[in-house]
């Protein structure tokens, strides 16, 4: 901050708009352009280049999104014919035949275990902010690339590490991890206590810490950028949403990692070299050999909540950003309320150190404790409103597009909003008592995870790749492919909440063996759902073809196809190596669209205001 | 076909306590849910591009309006802030008249026992309208003691007691389930609540084949043949304290190289890790020479014979929860 008061006075508008590049001199970065290296191994794999980078998380963002879907598809087939053998996959499997062909439990078991380990971990994180993180943050604030592009370089290679690790686990004795993507001990340390605790967790744990590792990489790399490299003019309240939400993202990285990171370490050395982090004293399992123990089984959820509960926010935080941009660009219309946005996913970001326990209420926390992480967890739904209602400000009088982006953009605020205020249920301690680890979470995290993060990348998928590869995608598919996916996710998540209410567990291999689960109510109502999630997955077949399609085949993409204002569309599609041939100098806040006095209905941050539109009120730059 | 109720069975006076903030909550979710969603259907229809509207002067920000919706929201979840926060320190609250009963948790069964003495497995009989404590621990991985009808859920955890009561309100046959997931044979670890009238129960604690007498029986039993009297026994020479009146009482301990000695009550926790860390914390004026009996006493004899302690008569008041 002091360094953006160092550069641009306190002045809004008018200091920079008279003394231009004048402020370049203080960073530097107009005086050595290197060129682009011609080695095909430096430029495409072990590039230094931070779109290149981003693009790498992309594609295997996206590759680990297929094999988390199918691993979800398989969950829900046994969700709703338990009785009956999988198609295809139940005679293939040899350890199936001595169960009848049918899935033994310990399948199941490790099937939901990677299905969220690979969508958290390997899939949403990565996408957000590897992908776009890398990507946008030097071309919307206007640097030439990463303040660290090395450690970028590394940030990436330490995630294949992680890939290899995790493919391992599937194939070590006793096969995939089976603990839960929770892990809790002490299922996950004693070795006899599930299949996948004998070998594969420590396999888990490793590719884990290596995810980490190029996560906490990024955040470094992305704080400082933003801090020191933006052009000239950009101030912190000049930033686009998307970096606002990828810088406040990159901060709760830089803070929780460590603890998750800690945590994984003393799991990893307890089930390697024999401390007893978690391991209580006297304590047997499964006739297993007797541990000394000394630890608490609790400490690992402490830990291990302290890092994921703002690993939430940092699954939805740069898709609130990218949101926002994407919903005003849409609307021609300016983002309503840009400070109080700016503050609330602040206050979000904030707050989301200090609810983990209410991920605990059951645990055996002393009861006042748990009043304090209700509150805290409450208050959350303050900033939560101020995001969905000014989103609604900003279509309110605007001139919305409709567009494959805008859909899934405002396809993300419903979602959210529906994800969001499930989430009081949880909060409500006593309310809690009877619904966690039931259906009705799975429903909320789904509304989260997938209406919200994810709605949020296709959002962010569909707006950017034109700038990302040079061409447009296809604009009717992705409105089908939008379509589909709001009907089939509706049809798979929200009746979750139902049979959830009524009790249904999560987690559970067998929903069949408990009365009420037969019924036909819920039996009914899997079968649907599970129908839907297969209509969800085989739509994405529309997204893979138009993705791939429009890669090699889309018409070629012009410099600002959707007339935004931010700076990554003042240069060419695909942007040139070093993006900016001239660093831009920036006039005001992304969010002048429809401005009076301008004929065309944008105006780009790199062209000042026209003196008869006034001046810009205080609390939108 | 699609026999399903609108909302769960409500079999506890809990139960009902959480389905009336889970009602208000419903109402708050559907009206802002279906409110916001139907703005924004209306918005996205009637300012589509092209729509001939008036877009005068749309507004951009306004302090005021961000002030209500943070208002109205903070209002709202205060109020069922309060609320919740009243019930739920009730659901850890036992009423001083809650009959115990003790829960053991392992892969993958529910061991229950009554202080009468009577065993079960996987099932639990209480009786209706008297208030149940249950005291539980686990011999292996956490498990999670869930009955949706009495909306009460409880991790059961290695190494730890942890408790929760409920006081059934209806005869009749109840699901319970473990709700942490805890390994290959999760899904079938659950059973049984059977609630009877109260004669009914006092009827099926008696009969029955189980003759071995009431849990401080069988407590003392143990406490023979661990060898716990040869020290502890009242007609014992060696020096050991005595465990009359022991449990609930404060207890003199001295640590290290402490001179003046600190207090502990003798609870259920205390007596447990007295039993498997002896050295931990040891009473005051006693040398640290008993024995561990880490992995020789299993979860279910260990609560056992802390009955058997506590029906040595107990001073002061209850132990409560922590």
């Amino acid at each position: 901050m002091s360094n953006e008061h160092a550069d641009n006075g306190h002045g809004h508008a008018t200091a920079v708009d008279t003394d231009g590049h004048g402020h370049a001199t203080g960073h530097g970065h107009e005086d050595h352009i290197h060129a682009e290296p011609t080695n095909p191994l430096f430029k495409y794999v072990f590039s230094c280049d931070h779109k290149v980078i981003g693009i790498q998380f992309l594609f295997s963002g996206l590759l680990f999104f297929v094999l988390g879907g199918l691993l979800a598809m398989a969950v829900r087939w046994q969700l709703a014919w338990p009785w009956k053998p999988m198609p295809i996959l139940s005679r293939l499997i040899p350890s199936w035949a001595e169960n009848n062909y049918l899935m033994p439990p310990d399948w199941y078991n490790k099937l939901f275990t990677m299905h969220g380990t690979v969508m958290i971990f390997f899939v949403i994180i990565p996408l957000l902010t590897g992908a776009f993180g890398n990507f946008l943050i030097p071309l919307m604030i206007g640097a030439r690339d990463m303040a660290f592009p090395k450690l970028n370089m590394f940030s990436y290679w330490a995630m294949p590490f992680a890939f290899i690790a995790i493919a391992n686990a599937f194939i070590v004795t006793g096969g995939a991890p089976s603990a839960g993507w929770t892990s809790y001990p002490t299922l996950s340390t004693s070795p006899t206590s599930t299949p996948g605790s004998f070998e594969a967790q420590t396999w888990w744990l490793v590719a884990l810490l290596f995810a980490g590792i190029s996560s906490l990489m990024g955040s470094i790399n992305y704080i400082t950028t933003i801090i020191m490299l933006r052009a000239p003019g950009m101030k912190m309240f000049r930033m686009p949403m998307s970096v606002w939400g990828l810088f406040i993202t990159a901060i709760l990285q830089a803070f929780a990692l460590p603890v998750l990171t800690s945590a994984l370490v003393m799991q990893l050395l307890d089930r390697t070299v024999g401390t007893n982090f978690f391991s209580p004293a006297g304590w047997v399992v499964a006739n297993g050999p007797a541990v000394v123990g000394g630890g608490l089984p609790l400490l690992w959820q402490h830990l291990f909540w302290f890092y994921s509960h703002p690993a939430v926010y940092i699954m939805i935080l740069p898709a609130m950003g990218f949101v926002s941009d994407i919903i005003s660009t849409f609307s021609r219309k300016p983002l309503f309320g840009y400070k109080p946005m700016v503050f609330a996913i602040a206050a979000i970001a904030g707050l989301g150190f200090i609810v983990w326990g209410h991920h605990m209420f059951q645990s055996g926390m002393n009861p006042a404790l748990g009043a304090t992480f209700m509150l805290s967890t409450m208050m959350i739904a303050l900033p939560s409103a101020i995001k969905v209602f000014n989103w609604l400000g900003t279509m309110w009088g605007g001139r919305i597009q409709f567009t494959a982006a805008m859909l899934n953009a405002i396809a993300f605020v419903a979602m959210f909003l529906i994800g969001g205020l499930s989430g009081i249920f949880m909060a409500a301690t006593p309310v809690d008592m009877h619904i966690h680890d039931t259906y009705f979470i799975v429903a909320h995290l789904h509304y989260v995870l997938f209406g919200g993060s994810t709605f949020g990348i296709f959002a962010a998928i569909y707006f950017w790749f034109p700038k990302m590869f040079g061409r447009m995608m296809n604009e009717p598919l992705g409105k089908i492919h939008f379509v589909l996916t709001f009907i089939f996710f509706n049809g798979t998540f929200f009746l979750m909440h139902i049979i959830g209410m009524h009790g249904h567990p999560r987690r559970i291999a067998d929903p069949t063996v408990y009365e009420f689960l037969r019924g036909s109510g819920i039996t009914g109502m899997n079968q649907f759902m599970t129908l839907s999630a297969f209509g969800l997955g085989l739509t994405q077949i529309l997204f893979a073809v138009n993705f791939f399609y429009s890669l090699f085949a889309g018409p070629k993409a012009p410099n600002n196809p959707w007339h935004a204002n931010t700076l990554e569309w003042t240069i060419a599609s695909p942007p040139p190596y070093f993006n900016f041939a001239k660093i831009p100098t920036v006039y005001h806040a992304p969010y002048e669209y429809s401005v009076p006095g301008v004929e065309a209905d944008f105006l780009p941050q790199t062209q000042p205001r026209p003196t008869e539109a006034g001046p810009l009120d205080p609390v939108m730059s | 076909m699609w026999n399903f109720p609108l909302f769960p069975e409500q079999a506890s006076t809990t139960a009902r306590q959480v389905d009336l903030i889970f009602l208000v909550e419903l109402g708050v979710v559907v009206f802002f849910s279906v409110l916001i969603c139907a703005l924004i259907v209306f918005f996205a229809i009637r300012y589509r591009r092209g729509a001939k509207v008036n877009r005068d002067n749309p507004p951009i920000h306004s302090t005021a309006v961000e002030i209500i919706w943070v208002g109205i929201p903070l209002v709202i979840t205060l109020g069922i802030f309060v609320v919740g926060t009243a019930i739920f320190f009730d659901i850890y609250a036992p009423p001083g008249d809650a009959s115990r009963i003790y829960v053991v948790g392992k892969q993958w069964m529910w061991k229950l026992k009554h202080p009468e003495g009577k065993r079960e497995i996987n099932e639990l009989h209480v009786p209706v309208g008297r208030p149940v404590e249950l005291w539980m621990t686990s011999e292996d991985v956490i498990h999670s003691f869930y009955v949706p009808a009495f909306r009460i859920k409880q991790d059961v955890l290695p190494g730890r007691y942890t408790s929760i009561w409920f006081k059934p309100t209806k005869p009749g046959k109840y699901h319970l389930f473990c709700a942490e997931y805890c390994g290959t044979n999760h899904s079938r670890m659950g059973g049984w609540i059977y609630v009877m009238d109260p004669a009914e129960y006092e009827k099926w604690l008696t009969d029955g084949t189980q003759t071995d007498g009431t849990m401080a029986m069988q407590g003392k039993d143990l406490f023979v043949k661990h060898h716990c009297a040869g020290c502890h026994g009242v007609e014992s020479t060696v020096k050991a304290p005595k465990l009359e009146g022991v449990y609930g009482s404060r207890v003199p301990i001295t640590e290290g190289n402490e001179i003046q000695p600190h207090f502990v009550v003798a609870d259920d926790r205390y007596i447990r890790s007295s039993i498997l860390l002896p050295k931990s914390q040891v009473v005051a004026g006693y040398a640290p020479v008993m024995p561990s009996y880490q992995g020789q006493i299993g979860e279910d004899d260990l609560l056992t014979i802390i009955e058997y302690i506590k029906s040595l008569g107990s001073k002061g008041t209850r132990e409560t929860r922590r």
